[in-house]
């Protein structure tokens, strides 16, 4: 009970002291990571973290790191990227340009598999993608595009089963127990601080995938973002969510029909 | 066993789970008016063909866990594969795609810690056979709390090694074998 209010009081005070709001975030996970933070930064109690933090922002991205990291593979659900590969980019294919938006792409393993199937399927060069998190440190990550060898293989193997047109070897340079993906697949890529939380639509998106980053809000705050991304799509603009995510229980869920059944692949309604 | 009404169930399997849920799901009756949280280790990639061969065998709902769903009684929910399942305090499910809690997604300790955290005393927490050590700090969780503590009897199970540990961590947990398991959920059933 006591480390419950504590948690309150700590993401109030980063809310006001720094305008990250993790108020409104699911909140048995967000325990979760800050019961394991406090472990790691070695603090008796959650108090102590938001007093440390609060008047030492050097404390800020190391925090920042326990309450936004998520995991993720490259290619993660090998039939979510074969069905954007069939079934939704030859629509996007009758565009001239493209505007593709990765909302909340931490350390970059979806921006790289969408490149990569934007490369082979010959759309790369006329598409802008938009990277964005409220992570500094994670979008660095994301922008210098290296990897752990050992999450290659599943990489690969994933790659193969979303259709992979060619050998994801082409794609990286192996060394020293990483591999480093190529500069060209992030020439189209603008890295970008944004918050579903509190920001605003900056740009007219075709395709906005956002994965596994619902779960992690309650239903007002899902509300906003879904909102967020209904005003940024185009018309007949295409919304990818995560496999266990849907927008069934969302106030937006009229605006959308889903496209692409069982992989959560939504169109906005034209209107 | 206890003086505080139980008003949910979590449970939690690895190696040999399957054969464990079957022998014990089955046995609840129709009228089970509790809800029952499982996690199972499955191979991430799987669909999860748990879910219609339970519902095939059990007299309640099985269905795989959805995020933000409000947990209704009598309904067994799984939680899906490659995503942790965790309980609000607000009694909704949750799912996670944190990084692995021993070298598991979805994970015992997960389900189990954040329950404990929703029902306190009102929850029975059920470690049944498995080759880890998931699951052990979940159970002292769910005691700590006041919760009913319960353990496959290792002589019986299919693995010792997920019960031994869940019993070191939790000593003053109940061992049962499967068949007492599943009256004793049985008894918890109708209101």
């Amino acid at each position: 009970m006591t480390e419950d209010l504590e948690i309150e009081l700590l993401l109030e005070a980063l809310h006001q002291r720094y305008h990250y709001d993790f108020r409104h975030y699911a909140r048995a996970s967000i325990k979760r990571r800050l019961i394991h933070a406090r472990g790691q930064l070695g603090f008796p109690t959650i108090s102590a973290i938001q007093d440390r933090v609060l008047h030492d922002p050097s404390m800020l991205p190391r925090l920042l790191d326990y309450l936004t990291v998520q995991v993720s593979d490259m290619f993660r659900d090998p039939s979510y990227f074969k069905a954007l590969r069939e079934k939704v980019l030859p629509h996007l294919r009758t565009y001239p340009s493209l505007k593709v938006w990765i909302a909340g792409c931490s350390a970059g393993e979806e921006v790289y598999s969408l490149a990569i199937l934007f490369r082979e399927e010959g759309l790369y060069d006329r598409t802008i993608f938009y990277a964005t998190d409220i992570n500094p440190e994670a979008l660095a990550a994301a922008e210098t595009g290296v990897f752990p060898l050992d999450r290659i293989r599943k990489f690969t193997e994933n790659h193969r089963k979303s259709g992979g047109k060619s050998s994801l070897s082409d794609y990286y340079t192996a060394a020293y127990g990483r591999a480093a993906f190529d500069k060209s697949l992030r020439s189209r890529v603008v890295f970008s601080d944004h918050s579903l939380v509190t920001d605003a639509v900056f740009a007219e998106m075709h395709l906005i995938s956002c994965r596994n980053v619902m779960i992690y809000f309650d239903r007002p705050l899902q509300d906003r973002a879904i909102g967020l991304f209904r005003e940024s799509l185009t018309r007949n603009g295409f919304l990818g969510l995560g496999s266990k995510e849907s927008l069934r229980f969302s106030a937006h869920a009229p605006a959308f029909s889903e496209f692409v059944a069982g992989e959560k692949i939504y169109q906005r309604r034209e209107r | 066993m206890t003086e505080t009404p139980i008003k949910a169930v979590a449970i939690g399997a690895s190696a040999g789970a399957v054969q464990a849920l079957l022998a014990i799901l089955p046995a609840l009756p129709a009228r089970f008016s509790l809800p029952i949280l499982v996690v199972v280790h499955v191979p991430p990639d799987r669909d999860n063909a748990l879910a219609p061969l339970l519902q095939s065998k059990c007299r309640i709902a099985v269905k795989e866990a959805e995020d933000k769903e409000p947990i209704e009684g009598g309904a067994i929910y799984l939680a899906p594969s490659d995503y942790h399942l965790l309980v609000e305090t607000q009694r909704t499910l949750a799912l996670s795609t944190d990084e692995l809690v021993n070298y598991s997604r979805p994970s015992i300790d997960a389900l189990f810690e954040s329950a404990a955290d929703a029902y306190g005393p009102e929850l029975v927490g059920v470690i049944l056979t498995g080759a880890n050590h998931d699951g052990a700090a979940g159970l002292k969780a769910v005691k700590d709390a006041g919760g009913v503590a319960i353990v496959e009897d290792p002589t019986g199970a299919y693995a010792t090694a997920m019960p031994l540990a869940a019993l070191e961590a939790c000593p003053s947990a109940i061992t049962m074998n499967i068949d007492a398991i599943a009256s004793y959920l049985s008894s918890l059933g109708p209101a």
